[in-house]
Formats: C-alpha cells, sequence, structure tokens
C-alpha cells in the first residue's frame, strides 16, 4: 500500500496557502496586486417618516477612478437597502447573499414584511465569522412593523445602532455635516437635502470619492431609489459637433 | 562578512547608539482650527494635553501671542512648542533691539518657522509639530500653517490634525470673504463641536483668541453645549431586545 496521504481540502473557511507564495514574492520585490475598492462615502439617517441613505458613486483600483458611475446602495428586501464600502467584490457578494437569504426567509415565513434586524442578524455573523477578512462596511438601513432603523456594520462584525450613520473613506467629512446639521424630526426635503450635503462633502473633500450622489428614501410601505439624485461633477468641456477625422492617412 | 561589515560603517543614518532623533511625541495637543475674518484673524484651540491615551493635562494653553502682529497655535509635542516659543522670544527680542521702528508681522515670523522645522526635519530631528500661524499687518491678513515636515502654505481657512478631516469640509462649505466676529465665532466653535464629539484626544475645554490691528486678545477657558438627547442613543434595541 502506498503511504501518500489524500490531500484533504480544508473543511469551508478560507485557504491560507498562498499566502507564504505572496509574503515571498513581496520580499522580492514583487508588488500585490490591487483590487477594487469603493473608497468610499456612504451615510445613513432617520427622518420624521422613515430612513434616507446616501452614496458617491466613485470605485478605485489603487489610485486610479475604475468606474465613475457605480452603485453603491444594494436592494436586500422591499424595504431595506443597504449601502456598501470597502472591497467592491465584497459588498456585493455579501449583499446578494443575504438579500436571497431574506427572500427565502419570507417564503417559509408567510411573506410577512422582513425585518431590519433579520438583515443585520445574517450580515454580521457572517461577517464575523470570516474574522473581518471579508472587507465590507455597510450602512444598513429600512422601515418594517418595529419602525424605521439605521445600523452600521463593520468589517470584523460588530454594528452599531444609530440616528445618522456614515462610513468609507469620506466619512470623516460627512460625519462633520452631520454633526452640525442634523436634528430629530427632519422632513422628507431636509432630509434630502442634508444627505446630499453630506455626500458632496465626501465628493469634494475626499479623493476616495466622487461623482454623483445616489440616494435611496425609504417609508413605511414606500420606497424610491433615486439613481444620480445629484450630478455635481458634470463634464464641462467637449466639442459640440464631435470630431471628423480625414479619411486618407499618409 | 566583510561587505556587510563595510555597509554597517557606511551606513548612511549612523549606528543607533548615538542616535540623536526624535522618534515619537509624548504629551502631545490635538487640533488648532483657525479662519480669516473682517477684522483679522480667529483661532480656536483646546486645552488638553495627552499623554498616549491618558488625558494629563488640562490647562495647556496652545494659543500664544507673537511680538504685536502674530498669533501662534500648535498642536503636536507640547514640549516641542514650549522650544518654539522660546526661539520666538528670542527673534523678537533681536528685533526689538534694533529699535529702528519695523517689527516682525506674520508673514516674517511664519517664514522663519518653515526655515526652523524644514531644517529639523532635514536632521532627522524634527519638531513634532503643526503649527498655525495668523496675524495682521498694515490692515494685511495672514494666516498659515507648517507642519512638523516643513510643510507650508497660506489660505483663509487652516487647521491641524483631525481638524483637517472635520473642520476644514465645514470652513470650506461655509467660510466667505468678511464674516462678522460673531458668524466667524460661530463657525469656529461649530468645527470645535464636531471634532469634541469625534475626536478622541479632544476636551469640553477651549479657548478662541482674535488678533485684529489693535492686537491679540485671547479669551478665558470655556465649555461648548452638546447634545445627547436622539432617541436613538436612548433607546438604540427597540424591536430587538438584547440586540445591540
Amino acid at each position: 500500500m502506498s503511504q501518500a496521504a489524500v490531500e484533504v481540502p480544508p473543511k469551508g473557511g478560507f485557504s491560507f496557502d498562498l499566502c507564504r507564495r505572496n509574503d515571498m514574492l513581496s520580499k522580492k520585490g514583487v508588488p500585490l496586486p490591487s483590487f477594487r475598492k469603493t473608497g468610499t462615502t456612504i451615510v445613513g439617517l432617520i427622518f420624521q417618516d422613515g430612513v434616507i441613505l446616501g452614496a458617491d458613486t466613485r470605485a478605485t483600483e489603487g489610485p486610479i477612478v475604475c468606474d465613475k458611475n457605480c452603485e453603491k446602495i444594494h436592494y436586500m428586501a422591499p424595504n431595506i437597502y443597504c449601502c456598501g464600502a470597502g472591497t467592491a467584490a465584497d459588498t456585493e457578494a455579501v449583499t446578494e447573499m443575504v438579500n436571497s437569504q431574506l427572500q427565502l426567509h419570507r417564503y417559509h415565513t408567510g411573506g410577512r414584511e422582513s425585518r431590519v434586524v433579520t438583515a443585520l442578524t445574517l450580515l454580521k455573523s457572517h461577517l464575523f465569522n470570516y474574522q473581518g477578512h471579508v472587507q465590507a462596511a455597510l450602512v444598513l438601513g429600512g422601515v418594517d412593523v418595529t419602525g424605521p432603523h439605521l445600523h452600521t456594520i463593520y468589517p470584523h462584525g460588530s454594528t452599531d445602532s444609530l440616528p445618522f450613520a456614515t462610513m468609507g473613506s469620506g466619512s470623516l467629512a460627512a460625519m462633520a455635516v452631520f454633526e452640525s446639521k442634523y436634528h430629530e424630526g427632519l422632513t422628507r426635503e431636509e432630509g434630502i437635502n442634508l444627505v446630499c450635503e453630506a455626500i458632496c462633502s465626501g465628493i469634494f473633500n475626499d479623493l476616495g470619492s466622487g461623482s454623483n450622489v445616489d440616494i435611496c428614501v425609504i417609508t413605511k410601505g414606500h420606497k424610491e431609489y433615486l439613481r444620480n439624485h445629484h450630478m455635481p461633477n458634470p463634464r464641462t468641456y467637449f466639442h459640440s459637433q464631435g470630431f471628423s477625422f480625414p479619411k486618407k492617412i499618409g | 562578512m566583510d561587505s556587510n561589515q563595510a555597509a554597517k560603517q557606511h551606513s548612511l543614518v549612523g549606528s543607533e547608539a548615538d542616535s540623536q532623533r526624535t522618534l515619537y511625541p509624548y504629551v502631545t495637543g490635538t487640533s488648532v482650527v483657525a479662519l480669516k475674518y473682517k477684522d483679522g484673524i480667529l483661532m480656536a484651540a483646546d486645552m488638553g494635553g495627552s499623554y498616549g491615551s491618558t488625558l494629563r493635562y488640562k490647562s495647556v494653553e496652545r494659543l500664544k501671542a507673537v511680538g504685536k502682529h502674530s498669533l501662534l497655535g500648535a498642536s503636536g509635542e507640547i514640549s516641542d512648542f514650549q522650544e518654539i516659543l522660546r526661539y520666538l522670544d528670542e527673534l523678537i527680542l533681536y528685533d526689538n533691539m534694533w529699535d529702528d521702528g519695523n517689527s516682525f508681522g506674520p508673514k516674517e515670523v511664519h517664514s522663519y518657522l518653515t526655515r526652523v522645522m524644514y531644517n529639523r526635519r532635514n536632521k532627522f530631528d524634527p519638531l513634532w509639530n503643526s503649527l498655525v500661524l495668523g496675524g495682521v499687518k498694515n490692515g494685511q491678513k495672514y494666516l498659515g500653517m507648517v507642519s512638523m515636515i516643513g510643510v507650508n502654505f497660506e489660505d483663509n481657512h487652516v487647521a491641524t490634525g483631525f481638524g483637517n478631516h472635520l473642520a476644514r469640509p465645514l470652513l470650506r462649505d461655509e467660510w466667505h470673504e468678511n464674516l462678522s466676529f460673531e458668524d466667524g465665532v460661530k463657525l469656529l466653535e461649530k468645527c470645535m463641536r464636531v471634532l469634541l464629539y469625534r475626536d478622541r484626544s479632544a476636551i469640553n475645554k477651549l479657548q478662541i483668541a482674535k488678533i485684529t490691528e489693535e492686537g491679540v486678545t485671547i479669551s478665558p477657558p470655556y465649555a461648548l453645549k452638546t447634545f445627547w438627547g436622539f432617541s436613538a442613543f436612548e433607546n438604540p434595541t427597540v424591536g430587538a431586545e438584547g440586540s445591540w
């Protein structure tokens, strides 16, 4: 009988085998490839009728803007939306996963409206399981039978329940706006304007955020996804008649 | 073996044994925020001196008048700030001894500080401060900043440390030419309040200083009003008892 041991793959979780190779390569001077991050400004606030979420639309790969108009506000349930900052693949994957889990749960439980705390618990237990390696920092907001809710979820799995929240590289610029102007009982117009101001503060003061402002307003029984609600960075100079290049070459 | 030893002897930085370089700060002050207004410059700083993560000193004056025309605010290592004040004392004294009717204005003091900071940085022994220099001379308002590596610039509003991230977005939005004194103080207090909420080394005891053609006034220490009455703070787990 041959003594060759059968290679059994590890049971679930991440396999860190390539880390030794990466270490060796970086010691030899080979740079790690950068991955697409949503260096971002995402915000949420609770107003008198519900929750408003906002996000910028720039996705970066290191110093390069790889997507000028990406969508950072993800659908979770008809009454729950989630903004994502961090590694774009991680935020997409984790929100889509919890989205399907919520839908299956609705099927299992007689079609009742999903609760925000359900999405919160699913997200935080997944992120905690991966000990911070899934780099998704989320602002989760929605309105369910128990009222409006707004939560922040950090990559290691901790959560906060807040009246107003900001995440991402532009979070300090946006938080400065919220801390100075937020108060309870905002109307819909005031809330949208404040969210817009906070995202614009991130767009213009943080290099990782830019382009346009997306807004999502969630109230009891109704939601409005305002894609590109505000576009403060238009392309200013372009030739109105286009260009005509001569066909003959040389 | 030989090449290793040779490399050690020719090392650019010198052996660690006789190292005389500043490695890290000990007692630090947090942000300073300043802006130009109609009659001159307004500058604000809290009075905290942190020793690592301990709030050790709560009456550190980080805003000081320099000569007749300037006001200096500093964040970073407090002992280095005191050393800089001694250098400036000597500078102003020598200037006074000339007795020629001229006196150093804010531009000159800023230039002097930039040279001092940059020179120390080149010797790998920085004065671990971010300095804000404001003043008025002959009707000309001046507000500038020098960092510990010698980066210096002049602007209508400046901030150091955390103030760069939290206060400057607000200042960029709401500052305009010819702010009145009351509006300037309100704007500075708004920035200091945000810093108080969101900077862990900030304390609620601050001074605001004003410098105009007439001279420098540094206010006595006072505290800002804060608001903590949000319903989500009082009852964060509504709808999910036992969660957090």
